[in-house]
């Protein structure tokens, strides 16, 4: 059952001009929320933002063993996310969550290859903890414009997580889209089941979607469309999912999703 | 203290309505609200059969409101009834089935399977969606299309018949006056104001529908108004929405004239919105002496205004 926290802001971290990490006090929320869930945020009091935005939960923050809140990753595109980026230690944001379907985890000796484009390496965090926590083989694809917008690698590092980087100008790893190291290790085979798990930006997700099929890899990916409400109220956050090899009908990506399984989509 | 609120034969135990559209069909929010402390559950606008919706983008915020055009995506009236509305009555909601229909014959048909179903408590004509061309609001932009949607309901249902008006229209009150005449238990207004929004980077419309309705904060005083002059013209009882999101704002629109109200988008920002509500009047009728939130429907004294005005 989502709940509605008056989050108190811990700290707030930019990570470049456009990039921040903002940790908010909201110990239940951060306690129930699985990888892939995700909570609606409203900064300030007023009219503007008028409704809560989606964010994916980032990490999950431990004080001693003890968790004391949860981080969100935001890049500043438009109101809320130029509030978060503005906001100070002692600010409140509202909270309310967890909600949607988280990934499905996957245990050894099946390997769990993430993909995250930009902001998209939001739920992979708490994805990475959880699958290592298992013993499972962690690899992290992760694209960015440049290598400026490439956060946390560090973070991933420490905890055992392969790497396979690329930016759109060639500043760090693969020049060019993600999809280009990920196809390369598709092609090399592997001797073990993979689960795909991807978040970013739509275009990115449907390449990856079509490269899993190709290759028969089970794959999920997290949407991220325009939403209203995140309780399934507003209908407006809608996916077209496949009903037979043609139709398709939509489902409220607050509820079923955000992360569906890949082949699900009506990509076209 | 007595919340409760007469919506012509059917009784409230308090005048808070989850607005249709806003609210899906009730279920959705079973975790979050207790939907027996509402006076009523609009649910979500009702064809016979199901329906797509428009393809996304469905909504986009505008200044201190926002835009939809969802489309009415909808289960249709038989899964609603088969997967719906048992534990609507589990749980003890008060149901206003909000139905939309191309024709007079879909509202008839609608209401007849309705008025068969158990825990149906009324029945709101939605003749006022802007989204959809086939939908109800070549009835609700017409005055005999009104009247003879709403007499033809009538004529087939015992529920409460409650036709939902559109503000897209020169004089609102006038088809209040066309539905009283027709024999409707009450009306409920406003329906979302048709408008638009456009990216100017890429001149293009920012909802698939290029238009949409315009609901929340911003259309408030609007539709303060819209009701203020319904409650003028016509006798039967008045259900106010735009933009309620808070005690005051639910209260002003029962000054104005108001029996009860919906609220809508607020439950979005706010889907723990509904005790606040009720918690707010209470308040504000303890602090009046007022024994009776039905007394303070209609209370707007206009007397100094209208003094000043004719000194001046």
């Amino acid at each position: 059952m989502p709940v509605d926290v008056e989050a108190r802001v811990i700290r707030n971290t930019r990570l470049s001009p456009d990039y921040n990490v903002i940790a908010l006090a909201a110990p239940d929320i951060a306690a129930a929320t699985a990888p892939g869930q995700f909570v609606m945020v409203k900064p300030g009091r007023g009219s503007t933002p008028l409704l809560r935005r989606p964010f994916s939960v980032f990490e999950v923050l431990r004080t001693n063993g003890r968790i004391d809140g949860l981080t969100l990753l935001s890049k500043r595109i438009g109101v809320t996310t130029q509030m978060l980026f503005d906001a100070v230690e002692g600010d409140v944001v509202s909270c309310l969550g967890p909600l949607g379907q988280p990934y499905s985890l996957v245990d050894p000796p099946t390997e769990a290859w993430m993909v995250a484009g930009g902001v998209g390496l939001a739920p992979f965090a708490t994805l990475t903890e959880v699958l290592r926590a298992r013993g499972t083989t962690v690899t992290l694809f992760y694209g960015a414009r440049t290598d400026g917008d490439l956060f946390y690698l560090d973070w991933f590092r420490a905890r055992g997580v392969r790497l396979m980087l690329a930016t759109e100008d060639g500043s760090l790893g693969d020049h060019g889209r993600i999809t280009k190291p990920l196809e390369r290790a598709l092609h090399r085979g592997s001797a073990v089941e993979i689960m795909i798990y991807a978040c970013g930006p739509e275009p990115m997700l449907e390449a990856v979607a079509h490269v899993a099929a190709r290759h028969q890899r089970r794959c999920e990916v997290s949407v991220e469309r325009v939403m209203g409400c995140g309780l399934g109220g507003c209908y407006s956050c809608v996916i077209p999912i496949r009903d037979g090899p043609k139709g398709h009908h939509y489902v409220r990506s607050c509820l079923g999703g955000p992360v569906f399984p890949a082949d699900q989509i009506a990509w076209d | 203290m007595d919340l409760s609120v007469q919506i012509g034969p059917l009784r409230l135990k308090n005048p808070i309505i989850a607005a249709s559209g806003c609210f899906g069909y009730g279920v959705e929010y079973a975790d979050v609200v207790d939907l027996s402390l509402l006076g009523g559950v609009a649910v979500k606008g009702l064809f016979l059969a199901e329906r797509e919706g428009h393809p996304p983008e469905r909504i986009v915020e505008t200044p201190a409101g926002m835009l939809n055009a969802i489309g009415l995506q909808g289960i249709g009236v038989h899964r609603f009834i088969r997967e719906k509305l048992p534990e609507l009555r589990d749980r003890r909601a008060t149901v206003i089935v909000n139905i939309c229909g191309s024709t007079v014959d879909e509202y008839v048909e609608l209401a007849r399977i309705l008025s068969d179903a158990e825990g149906v408590a009324a029945l709101e004509l939605n003749i006022s969606c802007p989204n959809i061309k086939e939908g109800g609001i070549t009835f609700g932009c017409s005055l005999t299309g009104t009247h003879d949607v709403v007499s033809a309901v009538k004529k087939v249902t015992p529920l409460p018949v409650i036709p939902k008006l559109t503000p897209n229209v020169t004089d609102v009150a006038s088809f209040a006056r066309a539905s009283e005449d027709a024999g409707a238990d009450a009306v409920s207004l406003v329906n979302t104001f048709l408008a638009m929004a456009i990216d100017v980077e890429t001149r293009r419309p920012q909802l698939s529908n290029i238009v949409g309705g315009l609901s929340g904060p911003a259309i408030r005083p609007i539709a303060v108004r819209m009701v203020y002059e319904c409650r003028r013209t016509v006798k039967i009882p008045v259900i106010g929405m735009g933009g309620i999101a808070s005690a005051t704002d639910a209260l002003e629109f029962m000054i104005a004239g108001a029996d009860a109200v919906q609220v809508g988008t607020a439950n979005f920002v706010d889907p723990f919105i509904w005790s606040k509500l009720l918690d707010g009047i209470r308040e504000y009728l303890q602090r009046h002496g007022i024994d009776r939130v039905a007394d303070v429907t209609a209370t707007i004294d206009t007397t100094a205004r209208e003094k000043e005005w004719i000194s001046s």
